[in-house]
């Protein structure tokens, strides 16, 4: 009779746990960052001019054999600003190879930018209507994939990147990815 | 006062002016756009539908529905495309599979776990008011001798 007891009193108290548990990992979850759906997918193939030498196309199967690195980024793009120092340094320690994708900018405010700011890309390509942009699901500036040497996109990073996501995700994963 | 309004008034005719200004083609295809947009998600502000947005992505993924649709694509060639790029989360009605089986089954598995006790509450109820207990048998009791002692009384 008495476990019987115990056990129905305890229900409710499991119940409330279990509520309890989902709040809580909620609580630290951003529910901006939408699941990429192109993890572990072809990276979408582009023919782009490059900013620097508009008459120059850059195509996405042109990275094919090394482990690169794609940031989309705008000049008028205020958080870009905040991550942009972050990539100058890394560009410095020329681990891996980052591309810029200038999302729906006007090609001289970009290069003033960058001249501004510092250009830590290998090279940038213009997206000026964004389509390339939608190709990749893109739907927050700054956004930074990581594409391995078969042309897969293996992670993406939503929103400014951080000291820490590059140290805890990103580069230990380039550093993986190189070595495979 | 009377000027702002005069002010007022003419910005709307320019307003009303400029949207009439814009071709309208063929209303089945608006039509359609409209229901479809109305039930995808905008990414940037999340809780408004491709429909409702002004987000500058919205604009643009409202530019490549209607060039879609204008190819000849189904809806459902056009959610796909959108569902590759974006996941899910576009569709304001989520698809049944396996990962969304909670989601939406859930709901019936509360329901079907708060009707399991109620039924239970009721049928201890039942078995309760069947079996007399120990304290109705007492109330029983005191009952009998209240009315022992009212027909014992000698005024009755």
């Amino acid at each position: 009779m008495s476990t019987r007891v115990n056990w129905k009193f305890a229900l409710p108290l499991v119940v409330f746990a279990a509520i309890v548990a989902f709040l809580f990992v909620g609580l630290f979850r951003d529910p901006r960052e939408v699941p990429s759906p192109l993890i572990g997918k072809p990276a979408p193939a582009f023919a782009l001019a490059n900013l620097h030498q508009p008459e120059r196309k850059v195509a996405a199967a042109d990275f094919k054999g090394q482990v690169w690195l794609l940031n989309v980024w705008a000049s008028w793009c205020v958080s870009c600003r905040v991550e942009h120092p972050l990539w100058v340094e890394l560009a410095k320690a020329k681990v891996v190879p980052i591309v810029g994708l200038n999302y729906k900018d006007k090609s001289a405010e970009g290069l003033a930018w960058l001249a501004q700011h510092g250009d830590p890309y290998t090279l940038s390509v213009v997206d000026a209507d964004g389509r390339v942009g939608i190709d990749w699901g893109v739907y927050g500036v700054p956004e930074t994939f990581v594409i391995d040497k078969d042309g897969v996109i293996r992670h993406k990073h939503i929103g400014p990147i951080t000291t820490e996501a590059l140290q805890r995700t990103i580069l230990p994963l380039v550093r993986k990815l190189q070595q495979a | 006062m009377r000027a702002r309004f005069a002010g007022f008034a003419f910005a709307l005719a320019i307003i009303a002016g400029a949207a009439s200004a814009q071709p309208a083609p063929d209303p089945a295809l608006e039509g359609r756009l409209k229901r479809l947009e109305s039930e995808l998600r905008c990414l940037v502000c999340q809780n408004q539908t491709l429909a409702d947005s002004n987000a500058p992505l919205a604009e643009d993924l409202r530019r490549e529905v209607r060039e879609l649709a204008v190819s000849g694509k189904s809806d459902d060639d056009i959610r796909a495309f959108l569902v590759a790029r974006y996941g899910d989360f576009v569709l304001y009605e989520p698809p049944v599979k396996a990962t969304t089986w909670l989601l939406w089954f859930g709901p019936f598995l509360l329901l079907a776990g708060g009707a399991l006790v109620w039924l239970a509450i009721v049928r201890r109820r039942r078995a309760v008011a069947v079996a007399p207990s120990p304290a109705t048998q007492e109330s029983g009791d005191a009952l009998a001798r209240a009315r022992a002692l009212l027909d014992d009384n000698p005024l009755g």
